[in-house]
């Protein structure tokens, strides 16, 4: 187990933990999944358990949260994130026509990672909350504006 | 004429960094917090002020404020939540709020907390906030702790309040107040059936307050401003100011903060008007799940609470999203549904299986493939969802199909019998 869970790692559970009364551990799961994820790139059954055990819970209740929210990956996926939000707003203006050439230009759909393990291209159904910036994308939860094929080539160019 | 843009969420934005405790005090702020700390009135006059103000909620639902507040009782253990859940297509206000003013949103929940009785709140901010708008409200937080705003016994008052910051992990039923307090709890979002309300069962089963990042930045300039101040800005029935997240076909999108029952066509104008010098068509007036008007509505109309239910839509999240003469409203209804159908959490049956039966006939008459009988599956459909669902999030599904259907009814029929759209692609 404790290769799953460093000392670090379950550092950074407690600091979930502390927000909550103490006999409301699972109220963690969230942050603790996101801090697995965030060390290990995925979710897999055995992270989930250790999870489960950290925080003293059944494991179905660790495993029902990590597949009902978008925000976890239970499989391999590429370094950097990459979400382009095509809802209404940003479909408005062109959004749909950006995710189109981010999908030509890296040669996957959306839902998938590149080859190279450099990208992956988040399936967004949800609104991101940039709609007065639209077309936008988020890159590692980090906002892109405004949105070029130009620009998008070149924000996705810089990524390591 | 604008008047009173940007006075209240959005005061701090004349500041080079807005979001810092200096910015936020040059303003007024944590006056009425210290006022409250070193007065410390009965928590019942405080919501009787807020009720006074005629503040609304600004989620999307426009309960009175204040008369929420007065439904929690007096009891040893209640919280406070703050809904940073944006996101209701086309609203992007209460990012802006935390990334430019979070100091105001922690005032708020601060003196929310003591107004309900409560010693701790949690604002749950969704995930894809983690980088600006959590870090920001983050460091407020800490800025807060440090100069005696917030903690145990602050300033040797005997008031306790404890905030904490909480992130989701992608979920649209989460801003659902019900789905959100089973997500902080750990669990995934399924909406509780109401009643009980969380006011009687609500976090961890424990009396809880649920209120939008907007209407809690809000509270504490209510406070401070000279009585009657709120009152006066906006109409008789919607007071106060509104944030207005304008997006789409406008030559410049962008937040407002604006007296509500402010003109539709200054808030256009205030945004360069509509793009590309091209007529106005449509507006959805109040995120992706209200009801769209036609122009020639929208152009006489107010943007308040009552001027939008008689026109048969409704202000919800102060989204107000634009479109021009080119837009394909049936291509619209289609992305819109798409939307409703992947972000469905299953649980009941008529929403579930209903917003996928919306999508699949879209799609088909999008596709040149629709029959007459697929606008009567469009028009009977939302009536079966709407009402018989655990949550609103049926009823937010089906309320855009009766929209587009009541004013755009001739593109349904043009797809149908010609197989394409009679709007030109833009």
């Amino acid at each position: 187990m404790s290769d799953i869970l460093s000392p670090d790692l379950c550092g950074r559970i407690d600091a979930w933990l502390e927000r909550f009364p103490a006999e409301h551990r699972r109220s963690a799961v969230l942050g603790a999944l996101r801090e697995v994820q965030k060390e290990h790139g995925h979710l897999t059954p055995e992270r989930m358990d250790a999870v489960a055990d950290y925080l003293g819970l059944p494991a179905i209740q660790v495993y029902e949260v990590g597949s009902f929210y978008t925000g976890f990956q239970h499989q391999p996926v590429g370094r950097h994130t990459v979400a382009v939000c095509t809802n209404i707003s940003c479909w408005l203006r062109g959004g749909e026509k950006i995710l189109a050439h981010i999908e030509k230009s890296l040669g996957i759909r959306a839902g998938e990672s590149t080859g190279d393990g450099r990208i992956f291209l988040k399936s967004e159904e949800e609104c991101l909350a940039g709609c007065c910036g639209a077309p936008m994308m988020q890159v590692d939860h980090v906002y892109h504006e405004d949105l070029t094929p130009e620009k998008v080539d070149e924000i996705l160019g810089a990524l390591s | 004429m604008i008047r009173h843009h940007n006075e209240m969420c959005f005061a701090t934005l004349k500041h080079s960094e807005p979001w810092t405790l200096r910015a936020y005090e040059s303003v007024g702020g944590y006056r009425a917090w210290r006022k409250i700390l070193a007065e410390r009135p009965p928590r019942r006059d405080l919501i009787e002020q807020v009720k006074g103000s005629g503040l609304r909620g600004r989620g999307g639902a426009g309960f009175p404020t204040g008369v929420k507040w007065s439904f929690m009782p007096d009891c040893e253990e209640s919280y406070l939540v703050c809904n940073a859940d944006e996101s209701e297509p086309g609203t992007c206000k209460d990012r802006d709020i935390l990334r430019f003013n979070p100091h105001a949103l922690i005032e708020g929940m601060a003196i929310a907390c003591y107004a309900i009785g409560a010693r701790a709140g949690y604002a749950y901010l969704r995930e894809e906030f983690i980088d600006e708008p959590y870090f920001r409200l983050r460091v407020a937080l800490r800025e807060a702790y440090e100069n005696g705003m917030l903690g145990c016994d602050i300033r040797g008052s005997g008031v306790t309040v404890n905030l904490y910051d909480v992130l989701g992990a992608g979920a649209y039923i989460c801003g659902e107040e019900t789905a959100l307090l089973e997500s902080l709890e750990g669990k995934k979002g399924f909406p509780r059936f109401k009643p009980p309300f969380p006011a009687n069962y609500g976090l961890w089963g424990r009396p809880t307050t649920v209120n939008n990042v907007e209407t809690l930045a809000l509270v504490p300039g209510i406070l401070r401003q000279e009585p009657g101040w709120f009152d006066e800005v906006g109409t008789e029935k919607s007071r106060g100011t509104r944030c207005f997240s304008v997006s789409g076909h406008v030559s410049r999108p962008g937040n407002h903060e604006l007296p509500l029952g402010t003109p539709f066509a200054d808030l256009l104008e205030l945004c360069g008007g509509v793009w590309k010098d091209r007529e106005l068509k449509a507006v959805i007036p109040g995120g992706s799940s209200v009801p769209v008007l036609p122009a020639e509505a929208m152009m006489d109309l107010n943007l308040d609470f009552e001027s939008l239910a008689a026109a048969g839509s409704m202000l919800g999240s102060g989204a107000v999203i634009v479109m021009d003469e080119t837009t394909d409203m049936v291509k619209v209804l289609q992305r819109i549904s798409r939307f409703y159908f992947q972000e469905s959490c299953g649980q009941c049956t008529p929403c579930r299986e209903g917003t996928g039966w919306l999508y699949r006939v879209l799609t088909r008459i999008v596709e040149g493939q629709g029959t007459e009988d697929d606008l009567k599956i469009l028009e009977e459909v939302p009536g079966r969802i709407e009402g018989h669902t655990i949550c609103a999030l049926g009823d937010a599904a089906a309320w855009p199909v009766q929209g587009v259907l009541r004013h755009f009814r001739g593109e349904f029929e043009h797809y149908i019998r010609h197989g394409k759209s009679m709007v030109s692609p833009s």
